[in-house]
């Protein structure tokens, strides 16, 4: 594996110029603040409730569930970004989310990129994510993913200068931008002279762009729209980001028993009778979305919603059918959807990928099973996955087997490495591996606030960041100089 | 607003409030507990306690005595007693938790805190080391749920459900407060026939024989065996006892200087009554509790609710040209036993007409 990159240190330990005013600051701090000020976090967290719930450990018979909602362990130290950076990444994810949506149509439409013979035809037809009803579908300004969050890593060259990488992109319900609100305000609470210090891009409009967003993408006959979050409830495990961003942005918190379909117009049951919605934000997943079209047995949906949104008489936000553009057989090709659609070279990077069912990368692939990475394009959280170096001998030559077998499940990137950044952790401030997650709102416009959700690994040498896996999170700071 | 979203606001009002009336009624026996009295008297107001929330029978499945210790145990931890204080309070923390959206950040927090000190309280047995203090912080946690309400919240929807929840919640409590003391003061006291009643009350408790004679009857018919003084010095340790016994139901109500405002008087039953039924500016009476549930009500009304609405305002107009001789000659047990009723029918009817319509 190469030398790593510190976002704070360069190689040789000296501190990265948009870390100085934060290291000089550092300095001045008594022993016991850091401490002091993570004990006062977690009971703030606390109070307020920012928690996630863990699966399967829903109430007993006795409607016991205090043991089973967790915080996300947050961490005081945050991830700097120069705003230099910031603003070409923004470019970027401006470019590479526009590219997306205008693939999710297309595929839904004439398939032009299927035609060209681009991207190929039976990665996308034959995907489980491609939903055969929405082909022909309208949707409000040809807009899929109104809310992407794309995953974007940096690692360390040879020469010892970081690259960001976009690691995998979310177009179906992202999560964790509460997170990132959150954590801001949290830093502001705890740490007041910091922001003093600095000049940090602000997050907190973040709610209000959302909204305008949602507002946009309306149904076209609608003046004034409803706009409702949809949650699955309160056991599921983003329930406190559902809560938050309704309130934020002053709507309703649905579920699915709320809502009905009449001559397909979805209304939700109120104290003053039927009222009319037009916009859903959902954050539940296609599958459960209506049982008479998905899946039959789903209690969060309402039935009847697909006619009604195939009818063009409510916005689901996301479109259905968008996880056709995020799999990870797909991945490998957004570079030259860039091209395809915009004309543009892409000007965020994607992780060189090895498409095991080209025999030239397979060839590659089967040579350094040892160095590489190994992922099932449709697998998930870590399932069905070789990780080279970290893996015996045998383990390597049965996943061997199987990717000869069955070459078209699976494509291979090379071990990055992750950059670090200092994190307060139980023997002191340490280096640990971190990612980003910006949120990006395509409506009439496409907008961001600076930054992102960043997630640490708090294990040392994980590379591990999800929250169920022992990750945790900073606040993301886009700095002026 | 959404139905359920009222749902959620209007239950979460009543554990709430429920939580209080509890530990209210709980804060009341043990101080009582603490004066010289028989031992049956002591098990009578603890066993009175449990009446009040009809579950003596539950209780009695899972403990074998009724002490100090089991009942408090019981009434405040118990996990399978609906009506504990921490089954109401963590339902009222659900019910705030799944239309926190709704809720401003400080009603929320307020909940969510209460919930989460409360666990705190119990694991460090707080209840057992010092119940007063602990009944206490019941109480003011929900004067805080309630201020935190009045002082932060819009006055819309939200907030009218919140109230009619906590109000409607309120009468309930008072009225089965009423109904227990009153009845373990005397299998009636006010159970003579309807005349009698109404003269035995009009004369007051200060009246010897009829005292010592409710008295000893009472403590018989509550199953005490510890009764064997005679008569006579009963009799004097009567009035005493009724003092006490009236000025603590006033107190679990916070009501024992209003009275001394009121009436400027001895404490005695059938004011107690009036005070606690009939007075609209007594707030923990059902008169004061109806006036807020109707005025909500109203405020909230839509299509179908008028039923329900006719229903409050009849309600609270009976409190409001009530006279206590006419409830104390139907019988006070009668007309309590009416009003939860109708209370019942009236929490009825708010579910069908705006919490869980059945109509799509």
């Amino acid at each position: 594996m190469k030398a790593g990159f510190d976002e704070m240190r360069a190689a040789d330990g000296a501190v990265r110029e948009h870390y100085g005013g934060y290291d000089r600051w550092l300095a001045e701090q008594p022993p016991q603040v850091m401490q002091s000020r993570r004990e006062e976090a977690e009971v703030i967290f606390r109070r307020v409730g920012i928690t996630f719930a863990v699966y399967g450990a829903k109430e007993d018979a006795n409607g016991q569930n205090g043991g089973t909602e967790r915080l996300i362990p947050f961490d005081l130290i945050p991830r700097v970004i120069p705003a230099h950076e910031w603003r070409e990444m923004e470019r970027g994810l401006r470019q590479r989310v526009t590219a997306l949506n205008r693939f999710i149509h297309d595929v839904y439409h004439e398939q032009e990129i299927l035609k060209a013979g681009v991207v190929p035809a039976d990665q996308v037809l034959g995907n489980a994510q491609f939903r055969a009803e929405m082909k022909g579908v309208e949707v409000a300004g040809n807009i899929y993913s109104h809310i992407a969050g794309i995953d974007i890593v940096r690692a360390a060259n040879a020469d010892g200068s970081g690259n960001y990488y976009v690691l995998e992109d979310n177009l179906r319900v992202p999560s964790g931008v509460s997170y990132m609100l959150e954590n801001r305000k949290m830093m502001m609470r705890l740490f007041p002279d910091l922001f003093n210090r600095h000049r940090v891009a602000p997050v907190a409009h973040y709610p209000d762009l959302l909204l305008e967003t949602l507002r946009s993408v309306a149904p076209a006959a609608v003046n004034d729209p409803t706009v409702v979050v949809l949650t699955p409830g309160m056991y599921n495990s983003a329930y406190f980001e559902h809560a938050f961003l309704a309130q934020q942005m002053g709507i309703e918190l649905v579920e699915g028993q709320d809502l009905f379909v009449r001559d397909n117009f979805v209304y939700m049951r109120t104290t003053q009778g039927p009222k009319r919605v037009d916009v859903i934000y959902r954050r539940v997943d296609d599958d459960f979305l209506d049982p008479l079209a998905f899946r039959a047995d789903s209690t969060l949906g309402c039935e009847g919603l697909l006619g009604a949104y195939r009818a063009g008489n409510v916005t689901l936000s996301n479109a259905i059918g968008t996880g056709v553009a995020d799999d990870k057989s797909i991945y490998p090709f957004v570079p030259k959807m860039i091209e395809f659609y915009l004309g543009e070279r892409p000007i965020l990077n994607n992780v060189p990928t090895y498409v095991c069912r080209d025999p030239d990368d397979l060839g590659y692939v089967l040579d350094h099973l040892g160095e590489l990475v190994v992922k099932e394009v449709h697998g998930a959280g870590g399932y069905g996955m070789l990780v080279g170096p970290a893996s015996t001998a045998a383990e390597i030559e049965a996943f061997r087997g199987a990717l000869k077998a069955d070459p078209n499940r699976y494509i291979a990137q090379p071990t990055l490495a992750l950059s670090t950044c200092p994190t307060f952790v139980e023997s002191g401030i340490a280096p640990r591996h971190i990612d980003l997650r910006p949120f990006v709102l395509s409506g009439k416009t496409v907008q961001m606030v600076p930054g992102g959700l960043t997630r640490v690994a708090l294990k040392e040498g994980s590379l591990v960041v999800n929250s169920s896996q022992g990750g945790g999170t900073k606040d993301t700071w886009i700095l002026e100089a | 607003m959404l139905s359920r979203t009222a749902d959620h606001l209007f239950w979460m009002a009543r554990y709430m409030e429920r939580a209080e009336n509890t530990a209210r009624m709980l804060d009341v026996n043990y101080q009582m507990s603490l004066l010289p009295q028989s031992e049956g008297a002591a098990e009578r107001g603890w066993r009175g306690l449990l009446s009040i929330n009809e579950i003596s029978g539950d209780f009695a499945k899972r403990n074998e005595a009724v002490t100090p210790k089991s009942v408090i145990n019981y009434m405040v931890n118990d996990e399978k007693n609906g009506s504990s204080i921490r089954c109401c309070l963590m339902a009222a923390r659900e019910n705030a938790r799944a239309v926190r959206g709704t809720l401003t950040t400080e009603v929320w927090e307020t909940q969510n805190q209460t919930w989460l000190e409360f666990q705190r309280m119990v694991a460090s047995d707080a209840f057992q080391r010092g119940p007063g203090e602990a009944f206490e912080w019941v109480k003011f946690r929900s004067h805080l749920s309630r201020g935190v309400t009045v002082g932060t919240m819009l006055q819309d929807e939200a907030f009218h459900f919140l109230r009619i929840g906590s109000f409607l919640e309120r009468a309930d409590n008072t009225a089965r407060l009423l109904d227990v003391k009153f009845h373990s003061v005397e299998n009636d006291l006010i159970g003579f026939g309807p005349g009698a009643a109404a003269a035995r009350l009009r004369y007051g408790m200060a009246l010897g024989p009829t005292q010592s004679q409710s008295q000893s009857q009472s403590q018989s018919g509550g199953g005490s065996q510890s009764q064997s003084q005679s008569q006579s010095q009963e009799s004097g340790k009567d009035v005493e006892f009724d003092f006490y016994h009236w000025s603590a139901v006033l107190r679990s109500v916070s009501g024992f200087e209003v009275y001394r405002k009121v009436y400027r008087n001895v404490i005695r039953p059938e004011r107690v009554a009036e005070l606690l039924i009939l007075r609209p500016d007594m707030p923990r009476s059902l008169a004061a509790c109806m006036h807020e549930v109707l005025l909500n009500l109203q405020r909230v009304a839509n299509e179908q609710s008028k039923d329900t609405l006719r229903m409050a305002g009849r309600l609270q107009a009976d409190l409001q040209y009530g006279r206590i001789d006419e409830i104390l000659a139907t019988g006070l047990h009668a007309y309590l036993t009416q009003f939860l009723e109708r209370v019942n029918a009236l929490g009825a009817g708010i579910s069908r007409d705006f919490l869980v319509p059945v109509a799509a």
